[in-house]
């Protein structure tokens, strides 16, 4: 009960990505007003380029200031050799958010917590600073989600990748999404179960506005936190579709403040306009609230 | 040498050589225009007088061109343009020399004239500005020996309607041309559109040459300029390249960047409340400037808010506007897009403007006088919100002063935007290489990485603020800068001065210097 209620944790309902081996988008990428951006450090780099973009990338993290931009790193797998000096080199210069791709089980996720753990002590960060977003892109990823999900207390998001997925699946993704929406929902349960955010994979047709805004509407109806994204010009489309009504957030507004007064965390029940208002509605309008303060039409 | 400070704390030699005395830039109302303006010969006409002449060397040798005077040409035909380097050839033929060329601009086209310096024939240059090799040879090289002299569109138009100017001979390029002179230069195979600046030479010049590659029976219908003020016509091939002279269609900018800061501006100006019915609107073709258009046409429509006109340099998007209902006018002295082009023969509110009537200051009236909002991009701009567009942070030539000096005077509300750095160079600095328009006429700096205030402006200040737009001060802006890109280090010149920056009535804003290599 106590997790619904907390105060409201910050949005992420947009993550960019961006490459890491790039200057410009290293010093601009978080300028576009998405949430969160993701710097790659794996698909997006060559193998030959890995090193200098994790070097690039460290001392971006010294010397730009972000912000309010939640920055995370699409790190290299552990079982690769770049994942693990990545940690090593980019927990020291400030990187606080790695997102795991590929992450199938939850045993991958332990092995990071292992790591980072060990990176935090060396350097004299508090332990458990380091957060981490499961990265589910395969069918035995989403069969393990809530195992993943639950595998360490670092677990903060978990995100859907559908072209890895449709690929080790075997079907062709379609801008309808059937052959995955199973997927997407076991990727929402399980981060519901969890109690941690589900950012939804990203739209790679450009061109299409209007197919990209009705997948966005499914996101958010499906339950998802967030949508990956691949260009800024998508970020606007998903915070403007992501914002709240005036007449819901009016009517959240008012829930949230009579959950406030009644103590609802430690176990009261309230009553708005002559209803009862149960633990449900009151995350819902939490939730709400959240967003239409990340909206900036409230503050 | 006698050194004077100008009102924007530029040093300036009281006299220059190749120049004359120097009257520095005390504001942009300053300057009260006393006398009258220049006359030409009166002309004369008897019945059955052929205008047309043979070839190009005819109508040199019937205008009597002489060592040491001075001619005239427009840049409407931009990189298509034969016309400019085919008359400077025909006079180096006639061993003509000391020419004083008097261009509304140079571009890439014109690289050609180098030869012509090199060898005396041209030995005086006016523009409003100067790009490639012709720019780097001034710049490092200082190949004219002398000054360039820089002028506004609308202080170029003012010093030829001064006599500052006194036009020996105008050649004058003509997509459509009678046998008696009546022009435009929107019909023909080479159509440019507007003929703003030659509107104004052919008036004040004591010859005007036609040159033209359409030449059609008397007489024309839809005139630009009559014939009145036309002595002899010569018939070409070509006079430009048409793929050169005009771009297609214009698409607004894809780059996320630019978008942001056109975004970013459009925010400004809607909570500025200028963007009201019978609102009035100029913007430049760069990137962001076009791409405010998209954010204010979104607005407009949302807001069912109709302007009064556009202006410019117009582009296809101001077109559009203008078909779609946006606005009552769009006035034009200098057509980009094929749109512009098509548009102008066909729609009465697309009207054609001299460049005296878009921004002389010392007219009864000019357009940029009556804008409420200027869009203006720049190559650097510094903490006193002066601006420079005429050159690189390297000191080189690169640019030009355009309409940006009179439409930032005349307009209620100055809007630049540009991004915060290029390559690794920051745009923001604390003294621009060299001021083209004051900082006293420019408003508000919009990068992607904040928006600045000009102090000066507390009333739009204040606004933003109640509307939670969020601000920097222009110097914090530029340490933010200078924290990514470093601090650059300046660029050295030489004694020579080879560029002077004149302000839209005549007052020296600021000099170039040779760059040392």
């Amino acid at each position: 009960m106590g997790k619904i209620t907390k105060q409201p944790k910050r949005s992420r309902r947009t993550m960019l990505f961006s490459p890491a081996n790039n200057p410009k988008m290293l010093t601009m990428a978080h300028l576009y007003g998405s949430d969160c951006v993701i710097f790659d450090l794996e698909d997006a780099i060559k193998y030959s380029e890995k090193d200098a973009a994790r070097d690039l990338f460290a001392e971006a993290l010294k010397t730009i200031d972000y912000g309010e931009t939640e920055i995370f790193a699409r790190i290299n797998p552990l079982y690769t050799e770049f994942g693990e000096k990545d940690v090593r080199v980019l927990v020291p210069a400030g990187l606080r958010n790695m997102r795991l791709a590929m992450t199938d089980t939850p045993e991958q996720i332990k092995e990071l917590d292992i790591l980072l753990t060990e990176v935090e002590k060396e350097h004299g960060i508090k332990v458990g600073s380091c957060k981490i977003q499961a990265s589910l892109e395969t069918p035995t990823a989403i069969k393990n989600a809530y195992e993943i999900a639950k595998a360490s207390d670092r677990v903060v998001t978990m995100s859907f990748g559908a072209e890895d997925f449709t690929r080790t699946l075997g079907a062709e993704r379609t801008k309808e999404g059937k052959e995955i929406f199973v997927a997407r929902s076991m990727v929402v349960m399980a981060a519901a179960m969890a109690g941690i955010d589900a950012i939804d994979t990203v739209w790679a047709h450009l061109a299409d506005i209007e197919g990209f805004k009705e997948e966005v509407k499914s996101s958010i109806n499906m339950g998802f936190s967030g949508k990956s994204c691949i260009h800024p010009s998508q970020i606007k489309i998903i915070h403007n579709i992501f914002t709240p009504t005036e007449e819901e957030i009016a009517k959240s507004l008012v829930i949230v403040k009579a959950a406030e007064e009644a103590d609802i965390e430690n176990g009261g029940v309230i009553q708005v306009n002559g209803k009862m208002i149960d633990i449900p509605v009151i995350s819902k309008a939490q939730k709400v609230v959240r967003l239409a303060k990340a909206s900036g039409v409230i503050k | 040498m006698e050194i004077i400070k100008n009102k924007v704390n530029r040093e300036l030699p009281k006299y220059i050589e190749g120049y004359g005395e120097v009257k520095p830039y005390k504001g942009p109302f300053s300057v009260q225009p006393q006398g009258k303006k220049y006359a030409v010969n009166k002309g004369f006409y008897k019945p059955g007088t052929q205008k047309l002449v043979n070839n190009l060397k005819e109508a040199i040798e019937n205008c009597n061109l002489k060592d040491g005077m001075t001619i005239s040409f427009h840049h409407h035909l931009r990189n298509g343009d034969y016309v400019l380097n085919m008359v400077l050839d025909e006079i180096n033929k006639l061993g003509i020399k000391n020419i004083n060329l008097v261009a509304s601009s140079l571009t890439k086209a014109h690289e050609p004239i180098i030869k012509h310096i090199k060898s005396g024939v041209i030995t005086g240059i006016n523009t409003s500005g100067l790009r490639g090799t012709i720019a780097k040879e001034i710049s490092k090289n200082n190949i004219l020996g002398k000054p360039v002299i820089f002028r506004t569109h609308g202080g170029r138009a003012r010093a030829i309607e001064a006599g500052e100017i006194k036009i020996d001979i105008a050649f004058v390029a003509a997509p459509t041309c009678d046998n008696l002179g009546n022009m435009n230069g929107y019909e023909g195979k080479s159509a440019f559109g507007s003929m703003g600046y030659p509107m104004v030479d052919v008036k004040f010049a004591d010859k005007v040459v036609a040159i033209t590659d359409n030449l059609v029976p008397f007489p024309l219908k839809n005139i630009s300029i009559s014939m009145t003020d036309i002595d002899y016509i010569v018939e070409v091939e070509e006079i430009g390249n048409p793929e050169q002279i005009a771009t297609g269609a214009t698409r607004i900018t894809k780059n996320p960047q630019e978008l942001l800061i056109a975004e970013k501006a459009s925010e400004v100006l809607i909570a500025s409340g200028v963007i009201k019915n019978g609102f009035s609107f100029q913007a430049g073709s760069g990137g962001s400037s076009l791409a405010v258009c998209r954010f204010l046409k979104e607005y407009m429509k949302k807001n069912e808010i109709k302007g009064s006109f556009a202006s410019g340099g117009a582009t296809g998007y101001l077109v559009e506007f203008l078909e779609e209902g946006y606005f009552e006018a769009l006035f034009d002295t200098q057509s980009f897009d094929t749109s512009v082009i098509e548009s102008l023969g066909k729609n009465s509110n697309h009207i054609e403007m001299s460049a005296s009537m878009y921004a002389n200051p010392h007219n009864k009236a000019c357009i940029a006088h009556q804008l409420d909002i200027m869009i203006l991009s720049a190559t650097e701009i510094d903490i006193d919100f002066n601006i420079n567009s005429l050159t690189g942070s390297t000191g080189m030539i690169m640019g030009a002063q355009g309409g940006a000096p009179d439409t930032a005077a005349g307009s209620k509300l100055t809007v630049v935007v540009a991004p915060s750095m290029r390559k690794r160079i920051p745009i923001v600095t604390d003294k621009v290489t060299t001021v083209v328009t004051p900082g006293e006429t420019v408003d508000v700096l919009v990068t992607e990485r904040g928006i600045c205030v000009n102090p000066r402006r507390k009333d739009i200040q204040e606004i933003l603020n109640s509307s939670g737009i969020k601000t920097k001060k222009i110097k914090e802006l530029k340490e933010e800068i200078e924290q990514l890109t470093g601090k650059p280090e300046s660029t050295q010149y030489l004694d020579e001065i080879v560029g002077i920056v004149e302000y839209r009535d005549g007052t020296v804003i600021d000099i170039i210097k040779q760059v040392k290599e």
